[in-house]
């Protein structure tokens, strides 16, 4: 089994710092997704990000769990920041490490498409308008069906 | 029992979580919801759109006719948008 890290946190993504944690003399490949904030219209303030702590690690830690039984991975590491984060911030990372490379590219994806509808994170979007909620994606649910049928 | 609200359910709520004493009768997810509803008009706007609300006992995603028990800590949510 792969050794998994999950962090729930308010501080920024330091890219180096993971990927140094991920060598090792077994990895040949290091794989890793970014998230960030995403302002389509331009008019967002912030991005506010909250979670259900507790359950979030629990879901997260499942869904990792399950990608270290499909593939063969080395570590898995997961960072998903929660409060205030403004546009172009990094929001999430996915990381994995693996002997060669498929493993690892196709954990990162599974992992992020269950991330996606499973772990509960809520999005509110800061405007001049104020606060509102994000919408939940029907192609987020989609994305994630795409695994169930392989 | 207590009961955790996020999101746009806690704007209607106005609590994150409370601590209630069910009724003997209210047995299912489905009965809580009907019972919190009529606690306040907030709650009531809160559950109004009951078919997109999801839920999870104890941490666990359930569903509505899912059983509960005065220990239990149940938590109601509209669909996840994290990632």
């Amino acid at each position: 089994m792969a050794t998994v890290t999950i962090t729930i946190t308010e501080d920024d993504i330091d890219p180096s710092f993971e990927v140094a944690q991920l060598k090792d003399q077994a990895v040949g490949a290091i794989s890793l997704f970014f998230g960030t904030v995403r302002d389509t219209n331009g008019n967002l303030a912030a991005l506010h990000l909250e979670h259900y702590e507790g359950m979030t690690q629990k879901q997260i830690s499942a869904i990792a769990d399950e990608a270290s039984r499909k593939w063969s991975l080395n570590g898995i590491r997961i960072i998903h920041r929660v409060g205030r984060l403004l546009p172009q911030d990094m929001i999430v990372m996915v990381a994995a490490s693996s002997a060669h490379r498929a493993d690892s590219l196709e954990a990162v994806h599974y992992i992020m498409d269950y991330l996606k509808t499973d772990a509960p994170f809520w999005k509110a979007e800061e405007t001049s308008q104020g606060l509102s909620w994000v919408d939940a994606r029907i192609t987020d649910e989609t994305a994630k069906q795409k695994w169930q049928k392989s | 029992m207590v009961i955790r609200y996020f999101a746009w359910l806690r704007d209607h709520t106005g609590c994150a979580h409370e601590t209630i004493k069910c009724p003997q009768e209210v047995t299912t997810i489905s009965q809580l919801i009907s019972y919190l509803s009529e606690t306040s008009e907030g709650h009531k706007a809160a559950f109004a759109h009951e078919g997109v609300i999801k839920v999870a006992i104890n941490q666990e995603f359930a569903s509505l006719e899912d059983s509960i028990s005065p220990d239990d800590e149940v938590a109601f949510f509209p669909p996840v948008t994290g990632g």
